[in-house]
């Protein structure tokens, strides 16, 4: 068992490794001179001069590459032009604001696609299984940035129900003592209720117009997955051996329909990160891609570049961590490995 | 081809959605071709006196804040739209097949340094390595393609390689092999031929994707500049005045392009069962 997870994260090391040089390259390859345009509008030649050796651009590719290895290891990411503040630093207190949309968007999401594509896949051709069959096909068609304003529309302006998109807490509150940074856990430790209630209101409409986006693929899944299982033998054995419905749908058929969708949450990962930039800038949410976006308006490149170079090695661990989940609930893998 | 075409007509009949979508897809691209003529307007022309109208008979999809006519722009965005689609998809197309079908047939080092390159643009969550590259590259409508179809190669990649190495040592690629072809003839002449359907599956899956990625860059302030009409930034432009009730300046761009994603995704998934019936989901 330990043996394979070490092989595991063998496994993810030259991942890790492409996502830093290609993170490299897109750094070297900023239009113009880099060290004119970190030295400022204003600056000397003489300064630039002094601001490429500062940045070591006036050695070769291979040795900035590995300074700039190194300068990773030391959690340097850059500075930041317009804020003058570390990027890592930066990134690092925006993160949870982030974290805490993508975490509740999978949660809503699974509820919503596990039940749809089981059901859909127990009785095919019903009502429910052309409703699934929309869902999945709409849903990967609907631009998150469409979505987000049309609720923010029905739900803010039309209905009242939902508070103003803008960012995470309603200004009349202060944010709750940082503990985790994830206002509703936060919240839930400060016991302020009033407080806890104001960060959830404002969480649904984002969370909602994620998971809407990322529904699609684990419904698809979870339906041909399932699909694929009923029909297997074990499933018709169970069915003989005169098991009610509900234990061969669920003990038998769903444990493991569940394996392939669990492998495919590594491409939700990636579908959620992507499109939390857009629905960060849709409902002014103050998380890590809002801060990109930000700077990118501003031509400020090195907060961009940490922030891909950020996401990169986030979804690799994520992917990790969706592969040793994996591996620890199949049973099939470990007996393997032991035998 | 009689089995074929029956094969198509069952394909039909069990979902005439496909039929909608074909239609829609003939229409976007009429679109696309005769917009800037269809337009009722100048796409760029404000009006301050017309400006933040509701739809209307003379403005269906009323006007901007700049008293620009919404339907006008959205037609014309058409073309751009779908123009910065296609030529991603067709140059990751081939650049993709080149280097699976390369990957698949010779083997040790090419394999592994094409599988490496594929993982590792997998590697990153797709839309932002695609803002990255937009960001260091420049942000031009020419690098928003470059970028779309970087994100796009490990798919025709994958799709490529796989199909050639089941073949690599079939009886008629070794009976071109000997009766002297190249190893260039027999990639391009032999091996090309037998993976373009599950290729072609693959464009007609990417094509909504490119246009919904292209869309969501130029949203957050990448590629195509204002006041250029493109779907994204029309719908960016009216983010501001939907929480004070001017919802028509986004909804109608952004549900012409959702319509295009949508009649994209029916068509691919449509080719796909007439293709490849066993990868039907």
């Amino acid at each position: 068992m330990l043996k394979l997870i070490a092989k595991r994260l063998l496994a993810a090391l030259p991942n890790l490794v492409g996502v830093v040089i290609i993170t490299f390259m897109l750094t070297r390859a900023l239009p113009g001179d880099p060290a004119a345009y970190f030295a400022g509008g204003a600056a000397t030649p003489e300064a630039v001069e002094q601001v490429r050796k500062q940045l070591g651009l006036d050695r070769s590719l291979p040795e900035q590459f590995f300074l700039y290895v190194g300068g990773l290891f030391r959690g340097d990411f850059g500075t930041s032009l317009t804020t003058g503040q570390p990027v890592l630093q930066e990134l690092l207190t925006r993160l949870p604001a982030s974290v805490e949309m993508v975490l509740l968007a999978l949660v809503v999401a699974c509820s919503i696609a596990l039940p749809l594509g089981v059901m859909a896949a127990t009785k095919p051709g019903s009502w429910i299984d052309q409703l699934c069959r929309l869902v999945t096909t709409a849903g990967v068609s609907l631009p998150t940035f469409f979505t987000g304003l049309l609720l923010a529309y029905v739900f803010y302006f039309l209905l009242g129900w939902a508070p103003a998109p803008l960012g995470r807490l309603d200004p009349v509150f202060s944010p709750p003592p940082t503990v985790t940074g994830l206002y509703l856990i936060d919240g839930l430790l400060g016991g302020d209720s009033g407080l806890w209630w104001a960060a959830f209101k404002q969480l649904i409409l984002p969370t909602l117009t994620m998971a809407l986006f990322v529904l699609a693929p684990i419904a698809r899944m979870t339906r041909a997955s399932m699909l694929q299982v009923l029909s297997s033998d074990f499933v018709r054995t169970a069915r003989a051996s005169g098991l009610s419905n509900t234990t061969v749908r669920v003990r038998y058929a769903l444990r493991n329909a569940l394996l392939p969708v669990v492998t495919t949450l590594g491409m939700v990962f990636g579908f959620m990160l992507g499109s939390s930039v857009i629905i960060e800038k849709v409902f002014g949410w103050p998380g890590v891609g809002s801060y990109a976006i930000d700077a990118l308006t501003a031509s400020d490149y090195a907060p961009v570049q940490g922030f891909v170079l950020a996401m990169g090695v986030l979804f690799v661990l994520l992917n990790l961590l969706v592969d040793l989940l994996y591996t620890l609930i199949d049973p099939r893998i470990s007996l393997g490995a032991s035998s | 081809m009689s089995e074929t075409t029956k094969h198509i007509k069952h394909v039909l009949s069990e979902n005439p959605v496909t039929l909608v979508a074909a239609a829609l897809f003939a229409f976007f691209v009429l679109v696309a071709i005769f917009g800037p003529w269809l337009a009722p307007y100048d796409p760029l022309a404000s009006d301050t006196v017309t400006a933040l109208k509701p739809p209307s008979l003379q403005h269906w999809f009323g006007t901007d804040a700049l008293g620009r006519d919404i339907l006008s722009r959205t037609l014309v965005a058409t073309r751009l739209d779908l123009g910065i689609a296609v030529s991603a998809v067709v140059l990751s197309f081939a650049i993709g097949i080149s280097l699976g079908l390369a990957a698949g047939y010779f083997g040790g080092w090419w394999d592994i340094g094409v599988i490496r390159l594929a993982d590792t643009i997998m590697a990153f969550p797709l839309f932002v390595l695609a803002m990255g590259i937009v960001a260091a590259l420049g942000n031009t409508v020419g690098n928003i393609v470059l970028a779309t179809a970087i994100i796009n190669l490990p798919f025709y990649v994958r799709v490529a390689r796989a199909e050639t190495n089941v073949r690599r040592s079939a009886g008629f690629i070794e009976a071109a092999r000997l009766s002297g072809n190249s190893d260039l003839r027999i990639l391009a002449v032999h091996l090309f031929p037998n993976i373009l359907p599950p290729a072609m599956v693959q464009v007609s899956l990417n094509m909504g994707w490119a246009i919904l990625n292209a869309a969501g860059l130029s949203f957050i302030g990448l590629g195509v500049r204002p006041p250029t009409p493109e779907w994204g930034i029309l719908v960016a432009e009216g983010a501001q005045f939907i929480v004070s009730g001017e919802w028509w300046v986004s909804f109608f761009p952004g549900a012409v392009l959702m319509l295009a994603v949508f009649s994209f995704n029916l068509l691919g998934d449509a080719l796909r069962d007439i293709f490849d019936p066993r990868k039907r989901t």
